[in-house]
């Protein structure tokens, strides 16, 4: 299939950026989205020109690296699938397909389509862990945890913090993942003891990031690859809420 | 942590933004079933008036009371509304060349523009209907008493026949004015609008959603939207096409 590609190129971060067209022939229905920008580059490379930059590792759907936005949509057209994991038959032969990277004041782009993620792991360092005491290893079933409670955990740890989500709110809000990994420990009994401090604290962070603000479009939720809910916001909100109260009274755990 | 660290972020805004709004709703409720007294099978011109000196006869100065926490509730929705747009819009400097969205609704992406006209109608409608100060439809000089009655009698104190404004004939002139009407159908229409995003959104910024409800609150602000709307627009419509008169 032959296509016209629209990428958008920024040399640095300070630098200003500009969509550059390029006319890519002879792609197989079969590869990938990555392997069709493999391709791309193969031949700029050829050219003597300098290869298209995007972030990639394992090129399974499960690192959460990959991070483009393809038409608009992050991760592409295809629900519940990384970019990696799309492929190009999902298009059609003389298709105009436009690149950019996730769009938002906390991810500044480093380099053409990669952008720093950084800001994620900030917020996992302020509060997305459990305290726990060396020493010999627990019995895993010391604990029993309802199954309900157990699957909604899975749900949440399910989060491969890829930024899509942050890419797709028009807010470029950072709930849906904040809330994943938040709820992941807040829902289970080893998570508990620190669930208020937890709560408030990667909030603060995710705010003082300089994410937007959640007002319920749903768009992260229908591009997350891992089809995490909002459900997870919701209870989020809800544990924020109750963290609040309990830190006027000195309570907060 | 530090209160006022909690009191600025992200989710307290977003708590304020649903009770306001919450408050909102229960207030549109309300005003809607004031409203529908003016068709005389829920009681007309008689029961209308009655009703209107009901409100502004409340003991306790209730009727300020109410009117104020009201100003207070838009006011704040509307601050909300401002600092939740500016901070939205600065986590965004470099917005995409394809806007595409997947799954959001047309009311969620029209919130905002919703809600501007709907706070320019709101002072609309009062300087319109409350403080009776729009030019060229002054009721106050032109609208004469009528004595306030009660179960088909006037309402005697005193010795005297207790006289109150003409509410009912207020709002049948100022829905003769077509351009009016428009207006009000318009910003009823975009009140719908706003509801039926606002309703079942509300519940999820304060952390009472899940997904099985949530496509029952988007139901019940589907309905409760057009209920709103539908009962609104067919006073100006009943009055323009004469059922009400």
């Amino acid at each position: 299939m032959n296509l016209k590609l629209k990428v958008w190129r920024q040399p640095s971060q300070e630098a200003a950026g500009k969509f550059e067209i390029y006319d890519i022939e002879s792609v197989s229905e079969d590869s990938s989205f990555l392997e069709m920008l493999d391709i791309l580059n193969e031949r700029l490379l050829e050219k003597g020109e300098g290869p298209v930059h995007f972030d990639h590792d394992c090129r399974e759907g499960i690192c959460g690296m990959c991070s483009l936005t393809i038409d608009g949509i992050p991760h592409g057209p295809e629900r519940a699938t990384t970019a990696c994991q799309l492929h190009m038959r999902h298009f059609k032969d003389g298709d105009t397909i436009t690149i950019e990277p996730w769009r938002a004041k906390p991810f500044p782009v480093v380099k053409d389509l990669v952008v720093d993620r950084t800001a994620f792991e900030r917020i996992i360092q302020s509060g997305g862990y459990v305290s726990v005491n060396t020493g010999a290893a627990p019995d895993g079933n010391a604990i029993p945890i309802p199954k309900k409670d157990a699957d909604f955990a899975m749900d949440a740890a399910a989060c491969i913090g890829c930024g899509a989500c942050v890419a797709a709110c028009p807010n470029a809000s950072a709930m849906l993942f904040t809330s994943a990994k938040a709820s992941q420990l807040n829902t289970l009994p080893q998570g508990r003891p620190e669930k208020d401090r937890r709560t408030l604290a990667m909030v603060s962070t995710m705010d003082a990031e300089g994410f937007g603000n959640c007002t319920n479009y749903g768009e992260c939720e229908a591009v997350c690859p891992k089809e995490i809910k909002l459900d997870m916001i919701a209870k989020l909100n809800r544990d924020f809420a109750v963290a609040s109260v309990k830190n006027l009274f000195g309570k907060a755990g | 942590m530090q209160v006022t660290t909690i009191l600025f972020s992200s989710l307290v805004k977003k708590y304020l933004m649903a009770v306001t709004g919450l408050i909102g709703v229960g207030f549109v409720a309300g005003h809607l079933l004031g409203n529908l007294q003016v068709y005389s099978l829920l009681g007309g011109a008689d029961a209308f008036n009655a009703y209107a000196y009901k409100l502004h006869h409340l003991p306790y100065g209730l009727l300020w009371i109410v009117r104020i926490v009201l100003l207070a509730t838009v006011a704040v929705h509307v601050w909300m509304a401002v600092l939740l747009t500016i901070e939205n819009k600065r986590a965004r400097p470099e917005g995409y060349a394809d806007n595409s969205t997947v799954q959001a609704t047309y009311a969620s992406k029209t919130m905002r523009w919703s809600g501007v006209i709907l706070l320019a109608f709101i002072i609309f409608h009062i300087a319109h209907y409350t403080t009776r100060s729009v030019p060229g439809m002054k009721y106050n000089e032109t609208i004469e008493k009528v004595p306030l009655m009660k179960e088909g009698k006037p309402v005697m104190q005193s010795g005297e026949v207790v006289m109150t404004f003409d509410a009912y004939t207020m709002v049948v002139q100022g829905f003769s004015n077509l351009p009016v009407s428009i207006f009000y159908i318009v910003a009823m229409g975009l009140l719908c609008l706003h509801l039926t995003h606002g309703v079942s959104s509300m519940f999820q910024s304060v952390g009472l959603r899940n997904h099985s409800w949530q496509k029952r609150l988007d139901k019940i602000a589907l309905v409760y939207g057009w209920g709103i709307f539908l009962g609104f627009i067919s006073i100006p419509i009943s009055i323009l096409t004469g059922v009400v008169s």
